[in-house]
């Protein structure tokens, strides 16, 4: 057992702090929340900025593009950027960390030759066509289906909570290619150009009031047989190592920026004077204890996903029912320190409330995650 | 290998691993009933085995006639000590060795003032109290957990500069008794049959067991990486978490267990009621979070 970082991880971290404090004040004025074209072209620049440093895909494979980097630098990484304030994946994030993953795991050499390298230079965009209006715990009773018609697939239903579906090039889609089989052995994976006739995009707007994700209708899409990745009625078992890279690392950039949240709260409640409500105070103290807990769970799973040679564990999901619950205990106790200033939409923290909410659903309900840790961590039995 | 490795060693396992055979084999579940029935918690054959096996002499260096390793060490040894219900002043009689004649080696048990106020475990079985000239003269109170006896002092003491170990090691023994009762609630759940099916089935047991399992995760990293950099604040949230991971775990195994969970017979209360006792010993939830709390306004200025 060791937190001590090496001599070559000091020296990583160092040149990353350094070139952050270079970049940043060189970057542009951040777009409006609503101003998709604006965002994209944002989130675009900085990735063609980390692209040039060679910082882009750290994490992935030499032979996908990426920099082959240890599964704790990649953790500096996240730590450091986060740290010094700079811009999130944003529209990046389906290409980043689900997309990409996918295809520089299963991918044939063509594909990841065609689809990874504009990925690391920030060129494309991806979003993810996984949800249906009747499939979101239940992912694999998906219904969209795919119709195999010459070199293409014909793919027609729809898809839910698509992220950034307005600005991407791509999405990585599940489909159903044989209704006839079990559920989970039915389905195929296919990257579908955003451009092709027969998709339309209704954004959906959150509880929130921003339009974050969208309703992606497809009918009759034609998808070319060649953007198949895996095998036909294989695209279970590929979407399953997207979804463990999600549950991975996802979320270690939040876990420090709820930890420099929580700072300024414990300040924001000295200067208004609730810091001496024992209650909140003792509050405050309690999710210092959680927060930092949770950092070194990070560094456990990181450690054992090391060890492992890079597959992200079961430990991602007891780590998702965790943060979620402490995230969302974080922003309530914003607003007790905020008090009645909490119901205005322009205090600090409100919006990141209502957002927090998400947490426990998005990327596996904290439901569905406490059955995978008791049915695969545990090994309690299936329910009927 | 590059990178912070923060699992355990191969070694550290090893230690891990034969602590646990030799209170399997020296404490199982047999002389634990066996202790409660008599109503006698140290034994000190036993201690002085423990002695012997340098599991009080951990800490201190080779030279001295110790084992030499550290406090990383430490937790994963008390971590079996709690997993298995080992009673007596454990933890005091550590932080002893090389400072009371005879705790390195086990033919002393020494005791702490650990609990706030009058309350002092073990006393009539101790030979010394950590940090205090004499052992004090104290009245028998009633004890909730049969196996730390109670005694009623009129001057107690202070834990004073033992405070932060203490309350790590305690914090692992909470943490080995919240892996057991998770244990022992999964295999309750895929052995108990109702409805036609093992309760473990049912998503209600099912989640109760998941959230075990998270409590005790989370606890498990913040006692190691709290043992690794002794940090104030990280043993402060260590033991906050452990002890909620433990009192709460024997809760919901209890709940688990249902009818058989209310019994005498069923260890499960044995591990609720030492979990309370060390929830009030070297640093209680709301010293821990006064300490966090305080931490958090002093980080960044």
């Amino acid at each position: 057992m060791d937190l001590t970082y090496t001599d070559e991880e000091q020296e990583f971290r160092a040149r990353l702090r350094e070139w952050l404090a270079k970049e940043l004040p060189a970057l542009p004025p951040r777009p409006s929340p609503d101003d998709w074209p604006g965002r994209r072209a944002y989130d675009a620049g900085w990735q063609r900025r980390l692209y040039e440093a060679g910082y882009a895909g750290l994490h992935w494979p030499l032979d996908a593009g990426g920099r082959g980097a240890t599964p704790t630098q990649h953790l500096i990484f996240l730590e450091e950027t986060e740290r010094a304030g700079a811009p999130y994946v944003g529209a990046n994030f389906v290409g980043l960390l689900h997309a990409g993953p996918t295809i520089a795991a299963e991918g044939t050499a063509a594909q990841r030759a065609r689809w990874l390298p504009p990925v690391l230079r920030g060129d494309e965009m991806w979003c993810q066509g996984f949800s249906e209006p009747d499939a979101g715990s239940d992912l694999a009773s998906l219904r969209t289906r795919a119709v195999r018609d010459g070199d293409d697939y014909v793919v027609s239903g729809s898809k839910i909570w698509t992220s950034h579906a307005e600005v991407a090039d791509w999405c990585e889609l599940l489909v159903r290619t044989d209704p006839g089989a079990p559920k989970h052995r039915g389905i195929t994976w296919l990257a579908m150009p955003m451009d092709a006739p027969g998709i339309t995009v209704r954004p959906l707007r959150t509880l929130a009031g921003s339009a974050e994700f969208a309703e992606v209708f497809l009918d009759e899409v034609r998808v070319p047989v060649e953007n198949r990745v895996g095998a036909e009625n294989d695209g279970w078992r590929v979407t399953m190592v997207t979804l463990s890279f999600e549950r991975g690392t996802a979320f270690v950039g939040e876990v420090v920026a709820c930890r420099r949240t929580l700072a300024l709260l414990a300040r924001a409640a000295k200067e208004n004077g609730r810091w001496d409500d024992p209650v909140l105070r003792r509050t405050l103290g309690r999710l210092h204890g959680e927060l930092g807990a949770l950092w070194r769970l990070t560094q456990w799973n990181v450690s054992e996903s090391q060890r492992s040679g890079g597959v992200p564990g079961t430990g991602g999901s007891v780590f998702k029912l965790a943060y979620s619950h402490a995230r969302q205990e974080l922003y309530d106790a914003a607003a007790q320190v905020l008090g009645a200033g909490s119901l205005a939409l322009d205090e600090e923290w409100v919006l990141d409330r209502l957002s927090s909410l998400s947490y426990t659903i998005a990327a596996g309900t904290s439901q569905i995650q406490r059955n995978i840790v008791a049915e695969r961590v545990l090994g309690l039995p299936k329910g009927r | 290998m590059s990178g912070v490795d923060f699992q355990p060693t191969g070694e550290q396992r090893d230690l891990r691993a034969g602590v646990r055979d030799l209170l399997a084999g020296r404490y199982g579940r047999e002389a634990l009933r066996a202790s409660v029935e008599a109503g006698v918690a140290v034994d000190r054959r036993l201690w002085r085995e423990l002695g012997g096996a340098g599991f009080f002499a951990l800490r201190l260096p080779e030279a001295d006639g110790g084992v030499g390793l550290g406090l990383p060490e430490a937790v994963l040894v008390f971590e079996e000590a709690g997993r298995a219900l080992l009673p007596g002043p454990l933890v005091a009689t550590f932080l002893a060795a090389g400072v009371v004649p005879g705790a390195a080696a086990g033919t002393a048990v020494v005791t702490a003032f650990d609990l706030d106020g009058p309350l002092v475990a073990h006393l009539a079985e101790a030979d010394a109290v950590l940090g205090a000239p004499a052992l004090p003269e104290g009245e028998p109170v009633r004890s909730v957990d049969p196996l730390t006896p109670l005694h009623r002092v009129a001057r107690p003491g202070r834990a004073g500069p033992y405070r932060d170990e203490g309350a790590l090691l305690t914090a692992a023994l909470q943490l080995g008794s919240a892996l057991r009762t998770l244990e022992l609630a999964v295999a309750h759940a895929r052995r108990r049959e109702q409805f036609g099916q093992p309760i473990g089935a049912f998503q209600a047991v099912k989640h109760l067991c998941a959230g075990m399992l998270v409590r005790a995760e989370v606890a498990r990293t913040a006692v190691y990486a709290a043992a690794l950099t002794g940090d104030g604040a990280e043993i402060a949230a260590a033991k906050l978490l452990a002890d909620e991971a433990a009192v709460q775990g024997a809760r919901d195994c209890l709940q688990v267990y249902g009818g058989m969970g209310f019994t005498w017979e069923a260890d499960v209360h044995l591990h609720l009621k030492r979990a309370w006792v060390r929830a009030e010993q070297w640093r209680t939830a709301a010293q821990a979070e006064e300490l966090l709390a305080a931490d958090l306004l002093g980080a960044d200025g």
